[in-house]
């Protein structure tokens, strides 16, 4: 047996993950990536008893299950690459190369990730990045960031442009790391650990959070009762409206079209604010916890929010429908910043992002957690790749996420007042969560050591595959159409620095 | 046209008339207050992430607070966190709000340079920094300037260029990686110039403090112009702030 077959949050023994040998180890997974069902959720590294252990995560989406599988290696080890095979892995290499020290013979280019402060060379610093360039006199290069023209996080993007024409884009990430998941070993309380994950990207508070507490509670063999991941449910497809109203508002900012800018924007205020009125914070940083809720669901709450979506929807529709009849807003949406399918397969994009190319990737209905397994979820897929499919998945989720939550006020469940407290987390176990947030798939990997505390642990937020759709997306565009297809992803800097 | 003008009619009025006044809706938590009542204090202590709270007397620190709730949930009667949201100062001391004391917060108008009401009292233009910031402080700076909050009213504006700007916006608990381009931003704007620090994180740290990810010696160089906490900081306590360190003569 080559790997184990776990479900999303099934906690298994560390032990139960089959060792291979690493021609093995590559030999498995690269074969398991040539099926279309497969893709690779999580492959990274750790100490282990002197030496690196491996681990590779590989979802199958027809059938709902992830192949984990282990190999030991040695730092300073050279070793053949799993990117030779498939490009999906490309990412993942170079975090295990940066943190351990481990050649790739046959790495098309070994480049650092996010100069982490325990990365194994701490002579290579942020400001010494090996950029791509190409000598030549008919070209020039344009740097931006890491400081933005807005109110962003930072990131450096060096364009190599021919003209106007943007030819080739580096983006290089590393600003926000804050040494995250570090922190989440160090800080032994549970709250302490819920803030982290709280702040791991604070546009996904309630995607990052539930992924926590999902996996967490696994660990304690906890079973959420019915009323928390009613609340979860929730509350994540409240996160996709406000981010997904908010982002089709600065979509129309970028392309200078003022009223969608301003109506969207101000669509998205109510729907905020109604984090505000059920956890006292507009991003819902203090809603989700492990094992309990401080603010338990009511029937005055609901009506609330029924309030909130009579009064968004029709203002909504009426705006969409203006602002997807503009011959001059259409005009900057359509064919720009396209990802072919055949790009978005090979690079293993996940999310919002994989579905604009064409690809059916979304956890709420390969994986699903919490309520979605009632929900029978039908993703929203779009073919062209481009600025306009990625506006149009916006608006068709919300709509979707909207049908969601009036279904899912229908039948609001009790709250449980007798619930029993979490206990400590069992010793020695390995456990992924699996979660669909407003940008795609978010990917939370623990391991427990011998006296239940965390030993382990690993966080990988969707942009941490979509950065390189990104730079594809802008290849032969104008770079002034660089901030609208930018714009159209909405990438996390901070979720991918961690 | 005449859709565009049914769609701004059908917007209706959505500004907030009155930004220093304005209430917030639901169960917003802004300035704690900390009653009198003998409490077990290890435990109160034992349930802060973030080491915010202080005994004898016992205090909170809202540049530390992550504003969770869970000590009002835990001591109901010993602290309530209650919807004012004129939080932010120019004193780091007067971020720590001690048991028995309901006043506001307020600014120390000793320590308000005479040339920031001199010169940016009607006009201010910011320079924004991410450094190492969630991106929760930043959408809500975002907000301050939407149709709702409408910052621009008070001539108080985001700008692009730091050569632009009067002075320095930071959020986030500045890591090393972010430490050199803080500075060379901070540096290209001209005097004089202000810094305000906004959000738990940009102040203190927050959950973040001590981690050998950041470099916080920015922080040590320079006096700092105005603290505004929360996590995120509310568009409200950042505009009221503001308002008050530029109209402080």
């Amino acid at each position: 047996m080559n790997c184990i077959t776990v479900k999303n949050n099934q906690r298994v023994p560390l032990s139960s993950i089959p060792l291979l040998e690493y021609e093995q180890f590559l030999e498995h997974n690269t074969s398991l990536l040539k099926e279309t069902q497969n893709h690779c959720v999580n492959y990274y590294g750790l100490s282990y008893q002197g030496q690196i252990k491996l681990i590779c995560c590989i979802a199958n989406d027809g059938e709902g299950t992830i192949y984990v599988s282990s190999s030991h290696v040695k730092a300073g080890q050279s070793l053949p690459s799993f990117t030779a095979h498939h490009l999906a892995f490309e990412k993942f290499e170079r975090e295990i190369h940066e943190n351990f020290d481990i050649t790739y013979i046959d790495h098309p280019w070994l480049k650092p990730v996010r100069y982490p402060f325990n990365r194994a060379d701490s002579s290579k610093t942020i400001a010494g990045y090996p950029f791509f360039n190409i000598e030549s006199e008919e070209l020039h290069e344009v740097g931006v960031g890491p400081i933005h023209a807005g109110i962003i996080e930072p990131g450096h993007f060096r364009f190599i442009c021919n003209g106007e024409q943007i030819l080739h884009l580096e983006i290089q990430l590393g600003y926000q790391h804050r040494g995250i998941e570090q922190l989440f070993l160090e800080k032994k309380k549970i709250l302490q650990r819920i803030t982290l994950a709280e702040s791991i990207a604070g546009d996904t508070v309630t995607g990052h959070t539930t992924a926590f507490v999902n996996l967490w509670e696994s660990l304690c063999g906890f079973n959420p009762d019915r009323d928390l991941q009613f609340a979860r449910t929730l509350a994540l497809e409240i996160e996709r409206i406000a981010v997904h109203t908010g982002d089709m508002s600065a979509i129309c900012t970028d392309v200078a079209y003022q009223l969608g800018s301003s109506v969207f924007g101000r669509l998205r205020t109510p729907v905020i604010n109604y984090f505000q009125q059920w956890c006292g914070n507009r991003l819902a940083k203090s809603l989700i916890r492990a094992g309990k809720t401080n603010f338990p669901y009511s029937n005055e709450l609901a009506e609330k929010l029924l309030k909130v979506l009579d009064d968004y929807e029709p203002d909504f529709n009426e705006m969409c429908k203006e602002t997807f009849s503009l011959p001059t807003a259409l005009g900057r949406f359509e064919k720009t910043g396209i990802v072919s399918r055949d790009d978005a397969s090979n690079i293993g994009t996940v999310g919002m992002s994989a579905r604009t190319s064409g690809i059916n990737r979304d956890i709420r209905s390969s994986h699903p957690h919490d309520l979605y397994k009632e929900l029978n979820h039908q993703p929203i897929v779009k073919r062209h790749g481009d600025v306009y499919s990625r506006a149009q998945v916006r608006k068709e989720e919300i709509k979707q996420s909207i049908g969601y939550i009036r279904k899912l006020l229908q039948n609001i469940p009790e709250e449980n007042k007798s619930r029993p407290e979490l206990r400590v987390p069992d010793a020695n176990m390995f456990v992924i969560s699996l979660i669909e947030g407003w940008r795609g798939e978010i990917c939370h990997c623990a391991i427990t050591d011998d006296r239940g505390d965390l030993l382990h642990y690993k966080i990988k937020d969707p942009s941490f595959h979509n950065w390189l759709a990104l730079a594809l997306a802008v290849r032969n565009n104008e770079i002034s159409d660089f901030p609208i297809c930018n714009k159209s992803f909405d990438l996390s800097y901070c979720g991918h620095d961690l | 046209m005449l859709n565009n003008l049914k769609i701004l009619y059908h917007q209706g009025k959505q500004y907030i008339p009155d930004v220093t006044k304005s209430k917030v809706p639901g169960v917003f938590r802004g300035r704690p207050e900390i009653s009198l009542e003998k409490v077990d204090e290890a435990a109160l202590l034992d349930i802060c992430p973030t080491n915010a709270i202080l005994t004898n007397p016992v205090r909170i620190d809202i540049g530390k607070c992550t504003f969770c709730a869970e000590c009002s949930i835990k001591f109901p009667n010993k602290v309530r966190f209650t919807t004012d949201y004129k939080i932010s100062t120019n004193q780091r001391e007067r971020l720590v709000i001690a048991e028995g004391l309901s006043g506001p917060v307020k600014l120390n108008a000793d320590l308000v340079r005479k040339e920031i009401h001199d010169f940016f009292s009607g006009s201010l233009k910011l320079r924004q920094v991410s450094a190492a910031g969630d991106n929760s402080c930043e959408l809500e700076l975002n907000a301050c300037g939407n149709v709702n909050f409408d910052m621009g009213r008070f001539g108080i504006e985001f700008v692009a260029s730091p050569r632009h700007a009067d002075g320095i916006v930071i959020t986030g608990p500045i890591s090393e990686n972010m430490a050199e381009a803080l500075q060379i931003c901070y540096d290209a704007i001209p005097d004089p110039k202000i810094i305000i620090l906004v959000g738990t994180d940009a102040i203190s740290g927050g959950i973040f403090e001590g981690s050998p990810a950041l470099n916080r010696a920015f922080l040590n160089k320079y006096k700092i112009d105005l603290y505004v906490p929360g996590n995120p900081a509310h568009p409200l306590t950042f505009i009221n702030g503001v308002l008050e360190l530029i109209g402080t003569r």
